[in-house]
């Protein structure tokens, strides 16, 4: 299972407390793992990318394994160890302004 | 007895204020969504216990949330359990989605305007500010949002499209920002005639369709804005507010960057009613429930000042629809205030007699229950207010 962690703006927007779990089929890349989010969660659509682009939203940061992984293609492959499950992939609103 | 719901949106989520009829004792409830900016919420006219609201954030966008029960609980529509088991699979997750109309089919698809330098930009969205819901169906209501345009939705807030016929007016790509944005923020409905619509903009003025939509003029003839080139221009205005009385729908008032108006014609014309007015710069301008040529605005020191003259927070009211205004102070700070009422945080209430309530950027929010002789403050210490709409209910 994919360990998702989301800023608490959109925890409150899904309704979840702490982590939330996902099954990815596909290869574990941002696109996939973000797809397997907008389907548990539909209301987390346009939140995190644009609807029509499916750019990241500019203040909208992917840390992974201690990396900032927000430049990286939507397609690359997530570490294994996010694929794993022993590490968890973090959605972060960025800090600025309050 | 009669109830009253307000509906107040903050810097930092939404709180819900309601009171008996006599409106002296009030029940807070929020925040709601903590955390995010409710620019505004309002209940359909039809069906009041239906509220629309507009969550937005820098960072992570709009969404659109709506209550089928007075606001007790809250769904993005078309994303509640229920929606998730229909034999049509999933829902599409789409109420948040404001795309821009640029179909050829809609005849001028738009995709620039003017940018503070100058130059032309690209309209891009950024959140919605105001939500009107429709007269005739609870399931349509209207948004108008930044950059500016109007959207609809027909069924209930799950889906918008554009009506793209006002940004595709000949006059869109001299629309441009005002301080605030480029935001379409007022849409008034015309009860007598449900083709008929106004709309006001920052910084573009106010327009008018009487075709439901599909066509739009501008109407901001009268108005004289000397912080743009040519003071009488057709567009360019920095509209802040347009108000009517749905008895006369006909009349509109406005509250302009400076200068307050009104206009008989439907908005064909304008004249100045700024009259005795300490200054005419404000924000809100609302008009009596029961009385249509009485009307409110707050008075600000000036553009650069948003804060009340002296330190002294003061609605004035015109019972001549204008020119003639006394100062309401009793229960008001008059020393050391230095707050913004913003321009959709001001509204009235039907009971008898007229209820008058607006909002501050100090998070207070003072009530008058007749209509604007005495008030007091009915929340306060909240964050920022955004927006404050009042519903009488049975």
């Amino acid at each position: 299972m994919i360990r998702v962690i989301l800023p608490p703006n959109l925890r409150t927007l899904a309704r979840v407390d702490g982590e939330v779990e996902l099954e990815v089929k596909t290869l574990v890349s941002q696109r996939s793992v973000l797809d397997a989010l907008e389907e548990r969660y539909p209301m987390l659509r346009g939140t995190m990318r644009d609807h029509v682009t499916h750019l990241r939203r500019p203040m909208v940061r992917f840390f992974a394994c201690g990396e900032d992984l927000s430049h990286e293609l939507p397609d690359a492959p997530l570490p294994d160890a996010i694929t794993t499950g022993s590490e968890p992939f973090l959605i972060i609103g960025a800090i600025a302004g309050g | 007895m009669s109830r009253v719901r307000v509906l107040v949106g903050t810097r930092k989520g939404a709180f819900i204020l309601s009171s008996d009829g006599a409106r002296k004792r009030w029940k807070v409830s929020g925040p709601h969504f903590a955390g995010w900016e409710i620019y505004h919420m309002k209940g359909s006219p039809l069906d009041p216990d239906r509220i629309y609201a507009s969550q937005t954030s820098s960072w992570f966008g709009q969404i659109i949330q709506r209550s089928d029960d007075g606001g007790k609980t809250w769904n993005p529509p078309g994303t509640k359990p229920e929606d998730l088991m229909t034999s049509e699979g999933m829902p599409k997750g789409e109420s948040n989605m404001f795309v821009y109309d640029a179909s050829p089919e809609t005849g001028k698809p738009l995709t620039t305007h003017q940018w503070y330098d100058g130059t032309q930009h690209p309209w891009e969205f950024k959140r919605v500010w105001h939500l009107e819901p429709s007269l005739s169906d609870p399931d349509h209501v209207y948004a108008g949002v930044e950059d500016a345009a109007l959207f609809e939705s027909t069924d209930g807030g799950k889906s918008w499209h554009e009506l793209a016929g006002l940004r595709g007016s000949d006059t869109g790509p001299k629309w441009q920002p005002g301080a605030g944005g480029m935001c379409l923020h007022t849409i008034l409905l015309d009860p007598n005639n449900p083709k008929r619509i106004s709309i006001a903009i920052s910084a573009a003025g106010t327009f008018r369709t009487d075709d439901s939509g599909k066509t739009w003029k501008p109407i901001n003839r009268g108005l004289h804005s000397e912080h743009i080139p040519d003071p009488t221009a057709e567009v360019g205005h920095c509209v802040h507010r347009i108000a009517l009385h749905p008895s006369r729908p006909n009349t509109l008032f406005m509250q302009k960057h400076w200068d307050v108006m009104r206009s008989d014609d439907a908005g064909d014309s304008w004249q100045e009613v700024s009259g005795n007015l300490p200054t005419d710069f404000g924000f809100p301008i609302d008009v009596h429930a029961h009385e249509p040529e009485t009307i409110y605005v707050v008075p600000i020191k000036s553009d650069s000042e948003h804060y009340p003259l002296k330190g002294r927070l003061r609605v004035y009211r015109s019972r001549t629809g204008g020119n003639e205004w006394q100062a309401l102070t009793k229960g008001l700070p008059q020393r050391n205030c230095y707050v913004n009422v913003l321009r959709d945080a001001m509204s009235v209430d039907a009971l008898e007699p007229c209820g008058v309530y607006f909002g501050t950027t100090g998070g207070q929010v003072y009530a008058s229950a007749d209509a604007g002789d005495n008030w007091k403050p009915i929340v306060r210490d909240l964050p920022a207010v955004l927006s404050v709409e009042v519903q009488a209910l049975p």
